[in-house]
């Protein structure tokens, strides 16, 4: 049987959109499955270094996340790629767009890739978006 | 010679605790036990399935004065 397969597609840059992203993808990455994550749009400026990771709240849970310590969500998607293996896959348009150069963001984040590779590495996944 | 090793997660939550247990595992050897500490009641169920998923041992989980102790041991 093959291995199962999740591409998140991250495109909001809510708290409540990101940590929802960063825990299903963290926790799925740890428990044997092959997880990628596709980063475009709002999302992307939260992974740039040093990034404090203040995404703006939806809603009143958003800022209960922050009160209540809740893991944050750059270190969720960190630690699925240490300790789960998983890709963070930046999208190339959106970095174009914005004007982001790839060695300013994170370390944990992959290289920047379009989405005839995304669509390619989905073929066979679920896809989760958020 | 197996080790026992705490890990307070303690203030944290879902899927915290579950990913600081992971952490440990990976740089303890085969029979050592972990004990994870979490007042968090998501972790305390979490965590047993998570251990069933990927094939470590469930040792057992109690609970006192609102703190779970969830101890698993390293199995592969």
């Amino acid at each position: 049987m093959a291995a199962q397969k999740i591409c998140v597609v991250v495109v909001s840059g809510t708290r409540e959109r990101l940590q929802m992203a960063a825990m299903a993808a963290s926790v799925a990455a740890v428990s044997g499955i092959e997880v990628t994550i596709f980063l475009s749009m709002n999302a992307v400026p939260h992974f740039i270094k040093g990034a404090p990771g203040n995404a703006p709240s939806e809603g009143a849970f958003g800022d209960l996340l922050v009160t209540k310590k809740a893991p944050d969500f750059k270190t969720l998607f960190r630690q699925a790629v240490e300790l789960g293996d998983a890709k963070i896959l930046p999208c190339s348009m959106a970095l174009d767009i914005a004007g982001i150069d790839t060695d300013t963001l994170e370390p944990f984040v992959g290289e920047p890739t379009g989405l005839t590779a995304f669509l390619n590495a989905a073929a066979d996944a679920q896809v989760w978006t958020f | 010679m197996a080790e026992k090793k705490i890990i307070d997660g303690r203030g944290s939550f879902c899927p915290g605790p579950l990913m600081e247990l992971i952490g440990v595992l990976k740089m303890s050897q085969i029979g050592d036990e972990l004990e994870v500490l979490s007042n968090d009641k998501g972790s305390a169920k979490d965590i047993p399935e998570w251990v069933h998923k990927v094939g470590h041992e469930h040792v057992s989980t109690t609970e006192e004065a609102g703190v779970w102790h969830i101890t698993v041991r390293k199995s592969k």
